[in-house]
């Protein structure tokens, strides 16, 4: 910078920082990006701005104390932090949850996955540019954070299960909301598709950008639809089927060759497939309790579990280890997002500095649960 | 000692084992009204001992003792996953095995993390293996005193970068050919290893205070001394 010879318009290289407070990172993620020209040659993730301890919090908090917190992570899907927790917990236990919470549990795991991967269509459109399917998509939101709000009061961190099942009895006219929603919802994503699929600018925007091959995908570790769109067929829910998983059909989709856009046809399918398990589930839930037997004071037996479920962005995995007391000794959370992000600089090599936008747009990450 | 003469009165093959008058008598009067009592104690002792770990072997572990003798400390399944101790030193090969060998392929790491035990001074590391053929977990653990230093994953699976950093950031415990071996989600001048036993939750509190307003944060008189106290 002060020398002559080499000031910041002769070299080839620039070093640009974007983030923390970039409207298209999601929150405060912050990139340094090494470029020449327009084009990526380097590109580091500084992450970290929203670290709160959640792990050391959960040492000094009650087992189910500490569920709440665990909806500030992912508060995008609050629902599927809360039901990985509670699994988790419930397998150290022993104890199951009756089939009438299993199927709560699923259904509005599934509405929170489409409103997760709404979230995520709306603002990825947007940093490409396509204001209009933003809009349409917060509509759609909307019908889903008011069946929460009806359901437990909250909209965002619901914190709707308890360890061994549900708090609230479902309310009058619950199923009724939900089939309206689950008739009406397959043609909105139709409607979404029509404005992007076969749009010429979004085709541009998302085509060969941000490939991730098969065997890259399973080295970084990344998961969700991410690792499905790379051509891996893998989905918690059907390999290792959790709550009241086993009793749906549903299907996975896959992409081929790992590029943006078939994340984004993945995700698009992947709505439709949850409307499938919802319409489904709502028709059948069963009568009965909604809270297995617990004590009042939970003290899972010595030993360590680790249970993982299929969150709308990865996999979700508790590791939990318990000393007999009534605080665990250790809770590690495998957040999907922040695995995930650690495959952006592979995918940003060699492309624009507006591909990054997109590339941190397709990765779906929620910063809060990637800091924790 | 106490607990495993327990355990093994209750399954249905004990009376055949050894016969032992109080639970033969059990059997016999199990509905009758005075002997109510003794069925239930086992139960109620039953409780708390919960889950018990139960030997794992299988042609995995058979095949691994042929390739890497002696670094198989310990293997057992424990509520339905199997665990496999090993010794530190060649844990990445250990890991490289279960990634490529023929009989069930873990090619997965879904997580790596580490469990702070201050009483033995030790660490436990902890990696989470998945098989997308079987569609298997496995949890591979191995113990690392405070002072000592592990290989790193990420030779195995690059996707341990992160996952090693947060561990580095968050326990200290460095690893030995890691790439890029520094503080992830902290700054890079912060002081201590959180996730430690012994680093206080409320430690940050008191000396932000301290430094900040020039007095003593009221925390400490709540709940006692912070452990990083010298007074």
């Amino acid at each position: 910078m002060t020398t002559q010879e080499h000031t910041l318009f002769d070299s080839n290289e620039i070093t640009v920082s974007m983030g923390p407070q970039h409207p298209s990172t999601h929150g405060v993620l912050q990139v340094k990006l090494k470029l020449d020209g327009e084009r990526v040659m380097d590109a580091e993730c500084v992450i970290g701005y929203l670290h709160r301890g959640v792990e050391k919090l959960g040492e000094h908090q009650t087992y189910g104390q500490f569920v709440p917190t665990l909806d500030r992570m992912d508060y995008i899907a609050a629902v599927s932090n809360c039901l990985g927790y509670c699994e988790a917990i419930e397998k150290m236990l022993e104890v199951e949850a009756p089939p009438r919470a299993q199927y709560v549990r699923v259904l509005l795991t599934e509405l929170n996955r489409i409103s997760s991967h709404l979230l995520w269509l709306g603002t990825h459109a947007l940093d490409i540019g396509a204001m209009t399917v933003f809009l349409y998509c917060f509509r759609e939101r909307e019908e889903i954070l008011k069946i929460f709000e009806n359901y437990c009061g909250a909209r965002l961190t619901t914190h709707v299960f308890r360890i061994g099942g549900l708090q609230y009895e479902l309310y009058d006219g619950f199923e009724e909301q939900v089939r309206v929603f689950v008739k009406d919802f397959p043609s909105k994503v139709d409607e979404y598709e029509t404005l992007l699929t076969e749009n010429r600018i979004w085709l541009g925007r998302t085509r060969d950008v941000g490939v991730l091959t098969k065997q890259e995908a399973i080295d970084m570790g990344v998961t969700g639809p991410c690792l499905r769109a790379s051509g891996v067929e893998w989905d918690i829910r059907k390999s290792n089927p959790y709550a009241a998983y086993a009793d749906f059909d549903f299907d996975i989709p896959i992409g081929e060759k790992g590029d943006t856009y078939d994340r984004y046809l993945v995700r698009m399918e992947e709505m439709r497939q949850s409307t499938r398990i919802v319409s489904q589930a709502v028709e059948k839930i069963p009568d009965g309790p909604i809270r297995a037997k617990v004590g009042k004071i939970i003290k899972p037996p010595q030993g360590d579990v680790y249970h993982a479920i299929e969150a709308p962005k990865g996999e979700l995995g508790y590791y939990v280890v318990s000393d007999a007391s009534t605080q665990p000794y250790r809770v590690r959370v495998r957040p999907p997002s922040y695995v995930n992000l650690q495959a952006l600089r592979q995918m940003v090599l060699g492309h624009m500095v507006a591909d990054v936008v997109a590339v941190i747009g397709t990765l779906d990450i929620v910063l809060g649960e990637i800091d924790r | 000692m106490a607990e495993e003469d327990e355990g093994r009165q209750q399954p249905e093959e004990a009376g055949s084992h050894e016969p032992v008058a109080d639970s033969t008598a059990d059997r016999g009067a199990e509905k009758p009204v005075v002997p109510a009592p003794p069925p239930k104690k086992p139960a109620s002792g039953a409780k708390p001992r919960g889950p018990q770990k139960e030997p794992w072997t299988d042609p995995l572990i058979e095949a691994l003792e042929k390739t890497l003798p002696d670094q198989r400390v310990d293997s057992y399944t424990f509520l339905g996953l199997r665990h496999l101790v090993v010794r530190r030193e060649r844990v990445t090969e250990v890991l490289r095995f279960l990634r490529s060998n023929p009989v069930e392929a873990f090619d997965f790491l879904s997580d790596e993390t580490a469990t702070h035990w201050p009483d033995d001074e030790e660490f436990e590391i902890v990696y989470v293996l998945f098989s997308f053929q079987t569609h298997n977990r496995v949890i591979v653990k191995t113990r690392v005193k405070e002072w000592e230093s592990l290989d790193s994953a990420t030779s195995v699976w690059p996707g341990a970068d992160w996952l090693e950093r947060e561990i580095y950031d968050m326990f200290g415990i460095r690893f030995e050919g890691h790439p890029n071996l520094k503080r992830i989600l902290l700054p890079e001048d912060w002081v201590g290893f959180p996730l430690r036993k012994d680093y206080d939750i409320r430690l940050q509190d008191v000396e932000w205070v301290r430094k900040h307003l020039g007095i003593e944060s009221g925390q400490k008189f709540y709940v006692g001394k912070a452990k990083h106290e010298d007074d």
